[in-house]
């Protein structure tokens, strides 16, 4: 019996009990799944032992209802890595959007208050469009003046902080219809909180965008090769115009449910979602490089975030700590899925 | 079977190599080769794209770890775990794909890794007397000081064999070394060889030119499918070589192509471009018949083509395409227009290497009906059909699903020949469609292109190759240094009547 399991590899019939077609299936689904799906298996069980609430319904919809900011933020980000690029200014268009949007929205709710949907729509119209505003510039100055995507969004980030700190003197904006928090920040619908719907939308929105339509394909060409996207009749510069400018409005809707949650505007929120969406990306497989990575992934890898957040709070880790082990996780998904893709590629 | 402690042969080859076998995910890439490599010989392999040579010689070099097997060197068995660890041990390696640093310069490059040092610090007077040294004794005309990425793709090809002179050695792979060189420097390169030969040194060459095979190989192994085929010793018969090969016989390389010019396609009137250093370039192509452009690297063959498709900027002059002027249309409109180019440099600028061969196949035609409306992508559709193509071009392995950075150097040409059947086309221009190439795929090319053309449409080939200009065209330009030296057409297609207009005329 000894002999015939080293000799496994010849004989395909019962040979799943023996340990070495075990660890070849966890290997082969590790290789074709990827770090992902069993980190974030291994963090619902770890935290599940270190609190009794952790796994509980109700904690359960609050970690979606937090992950739906970053979730929306990061389906952004990954479009425009897909391009070989990066949106450093996703943490300043959520302020942006936030402020004016709150500003207008307060102002029509005052000049009319008997017209409550019609003053959420202008307040949430304006927080859209500045937002939006930011992802046109950040996309001129990307793909028709060739500043590179670091340097435009990092100086934008920049500049977007300070008209939202400038607009605001520094204090939160207040004034809002309270229908505005109580549908989009705390509404329920169907047992499912509102953003959550959002988010739903977004995601279902953008996978068909990225995985269904002729605008998707190129981002992963532009990102891959974009000389061969070029040659091939692909208009490069249009679809990196565009690819700021959907970042930035999906930045402006998760700073918009973020501004109805809290029922202010701020000008100090979402300074952390750079790297947050960067970084759930990345752990989700998306290339640094461009024209790589799926975006179920990168839904899982913001969920991961929040998860992780959320069971650390729960398990009253010091919250010092708490960004020791984003980090460290961080870095540590990323070096296993770089030797699975050693491996896929066989050096 | 006997195991017989490893003694050292006073006669053992330089390097032997016994039964390796390289294991991908699914693809058995190498199995159980034997190779043999005795001092002061070249060894050619030989094989079709995919066949494992460059999996054995990654494995020679240091780059890839067999699956199972042994190397012996110098009789003894050895381990290389790097390049740098089999550089160490005298095994040095030209690899076909560039392995140099585009943005240091020429003598940064050639001590990269290895830089001489005095006290801790650069020593950076040696590295330049040094460069000088190689670069003189190799004949290689360049500058030490110039930057890699400024230098044209040859005199890139040179550093990179100049980089492997660098130390002492006892091996050489050279991996397709001539592709991009001129005779002249293919001339001296061999001269070299013949040199290192003289002192001991043992060449692996790796080449799909069958003159070369005869010129400088003195054993040939055939490698067919990761296994090996056969070894000839110097004698070996051209038919015999093919046949071991390809495992069939190929009764034509070269297809007859039917012409049968029609209208005027495409007219390029007087263009010049300052940056291209194209002077005053006329030329017409006719639907219906393949019209060549010879001349050396640089000499304005392929310029003129990227500056009519809309690549480069032009200066002044006309380009027409079915009689209207598209002068100056970007790459989209051209191909909207019916107008097709094929770079030649796949990985820089015609293939999406992450990605797909599905999706590098349609990158040109998503626009089309086929696999699109209003935007939205008909993704089963586009499935079909590319399966149907991988099939048609006989993509090996049969997965279009694959990366296509999977794939062999001949695969990954047939993954672009495949994009040109996507999107109807008039004219279509194949820039070096056969670089790299085996003679199988070589002549499957060569029938992908004689059916374009016999189902009327206009072909532009643009070579380096002669012979294939000569058997295909029907009419050729000759290009040197910019402008146009000479039309031949039909039987005036010799190598006698191209080849003087190749170089500089010493008579007025």
């Amino acid at each position: 019996m000894k002999s015939t399991a080293s000799n496994a590899a010849t004989v395909s019939e019962p040979a799943l009990f023996t340990p070495r077609a075990a660890r070849r299936t966890i290997s082969s689904t590790f290789v074709r799944v990827g770090v992902l799906p069993l980190i974030l298996l291994a963090a619902i069980v770890v935290f599940s032992l270190l609190s009794n609430n952790f796994l509980t319904p109700r904690n359960l919809t609050n970690v979606f209802r937090q992950s739906v900011f970053l979730t929306i933020v990061s389906l952004g980000q990954m479009m425009v890595l897909l391009t070989g690029g990066f949106d450093l200014s996703v943490g300043t268009t959520i302020a942006l959007t936030s402020v004016v949007g709150a500003m207008a929205m307060a102002a029509a709710a005052a000049a009319m208050p008997d017209m409550v949907p019609l003053a959420i729509t202008i307040g949430c119209m304006a927080g859209l469009l500045s937002g939006l505003g930011i992802g046109l510039i950040n996309g001129l100055g990307v793909a028709l003046v060739g500043v590179s995507p670091f340097i435009m969004t990092l100086g934008l980030s920049s500049i977007g902080f300070g008209i939202a700190l400038y607009l605001t003197g520094g204090t939160p904006v207040y004034g809002m219809p309270k229908e505005f928090g109580g549908f989009f920040g705390f509404g329920v619908f169907l047992g499912i909180p509102i953003p959550i719907w959002v988010a739903l939308g977004m995601i279902a929105g953008s996978f068909v965008l990225v995985n269904w339509t002729r605008f998707g394909r190129t981002l992963y060409a532009v990102g891959g090769n974009i000389r061969a996207a070029e040659l091939s009749g692909v208009n490069t510069k249009k679809t990196l115009l565009f690819v700021y400018m959907l970042s930035a409005l999906f930045a402006a809707v998760a700073g918009m449910l973020l501004t109805a949650r809290m029922d202010t505007g701020e000008a100090n929120i979402g300074s952390s979602m750079p790297l947050e969406s960067i970084a759930a990306c990345v752990i989700a497989g998306v290339s640094l490089r461009g024209g790589i990575g799926r975006m179920e992934n990168v839904v899982i890898g913001a969920l991961f975030i929040s998860l992780l957040q959320n069971g650390m709070n729960l398990a009253r880790f010091n919250s010092y700590l708490q960004t020791i082990v984003i980090g460290c996780i961080l870095i540590l998904a990323v070096a296993v899925d770089q030797i699975r893709r050693r491996y896929i590629l066989g050096r | 079977m006997m195991h017989t402690p490893v003694e050292r042969e006073a006669d053992a080859p330089l390097l032997r190599l016994t039964s390796i076998s390289k294991v991908y995910p699914g693809v058995q890439a190498l199995d159980e080769v034997d190779f043999e490599l005795r001092a002061g010989e070249t060894h050619v392999l030989f094989g079709e794209n995919g066949a494992g040579k460059s999996t054995l010689i990654s494995i020679i070099a240091g780059a890839n770890q067999p699956s199972a097997g042994m190397i012996q060197l110098n009789g003894e068995p050895v381990k290389f775990t790097s390049v740098h660890d089999a550089r160490m041990r005298g095994i040095s390696t030209v690899f076909q794909e560039f392995s140099l640093v585009s943005t240091l310069s020429v003598e940064e490059n050639l001590f990269l890794g290895a830089e001489p040092t005095r006290a801790g610090l650069l020593n950076k007077s040696a590295i330049r007397k040094e460069a000088h040294d190689i670069l003189n004794r190799l004949g290689f005309s360049i500058s030490p000081q110039a930057i890699v990425a400024d230098l044209p793709r040859a005199e890139q090809q040179m550093v990179e064999i100049a980089r492997a002179f660098r130390s002492g050695i006892s091996v050489l792979i050279l991996d397709e070394p001539t592709a991009s060189l001129t005779d002249k420097e293919t001339d001296q390169l061999f001269a070299l060889i013949a040199q290192l030969k003289a002192r001991g040194v043992g060449i692996i060459y790796i080449t799909h030119r069958i003159r070369e095979i005869q010129r400088i190989g003195d054993r040939v192994t055939v490698l067919r499918d990761g296994r090996k085929i056969a070894t000839f010793e110097a004698q070996f018969h051209e038919d015999e070589l093919v046949r071991s090969m390809l495992g069939r016989e190929i009764t034509q390389l070269y297809p007859t192509v039917r012409s049968a010019p029609a209208s005027n396609l495409l007219e390029i009137d007087n263009l010049s471009s300052v940056s291209d250093r194209l002077k005053d370039v006329s030329l017409t192509v006719r639907s219906g018949e393949i019209v060549g452009l010879a001349g050396l690297i640089g000499s304005g063959k392929s310029e003129i083509v990227r500056a009519a498709f809309g690549l480069r900027r032009i200066d002044s002059g006309r380009v027409r395409l079915e009689g209207q002027d598209v002068t100056g249309f970007s790459a989209a409109r051209m191909l909207k227009a019916g107008f097709m180019y094929l770079p030649p440099d796949r990985r820089e600028e015609g293939l999406v290497m992450m990605r797909p061969c599905r999706e590098n196949m349609t990158l040109a035609a998503l626009d089309q009906t086929e696999f699109s409306t209003r935007g939205w992508l008909n993704l089963s559709r586009e499935r079909k059909y590319t399966t149907a193509l991988a099939r048609e071009v006989e993509l090996s392995p049969m997965a279009p699903e694959r990366a296509v950075q999977g794939f062999s150097g001949g695969n990954q040409q047939k993954v672009m020949l495949a994009r040109s059947l996507t999107r109807p086309a008039k004219l279509y221009a194949f820039d070096e469609p056969t670089v790299g190439v085996d003679v199988g795929t070589r002549a499957a090319i060569y029938r992908f292109i004689a059916s374009l053309c016999e189902a009327g449409a206009g072909i532009i080939l643009i070579s380096s190759d002669l012979p294939e200009i000569l058997h295909l065209a029907h009419r050729a330009y000759v290009f040197y240094g910019g402008e146009i030296k000479a039309e031949v057409s039909g039987s005036d297609l010799t190598e006698e009547t191209i080849l003087p207009h190749f170089f500089e005329r010493t008579t007025a």
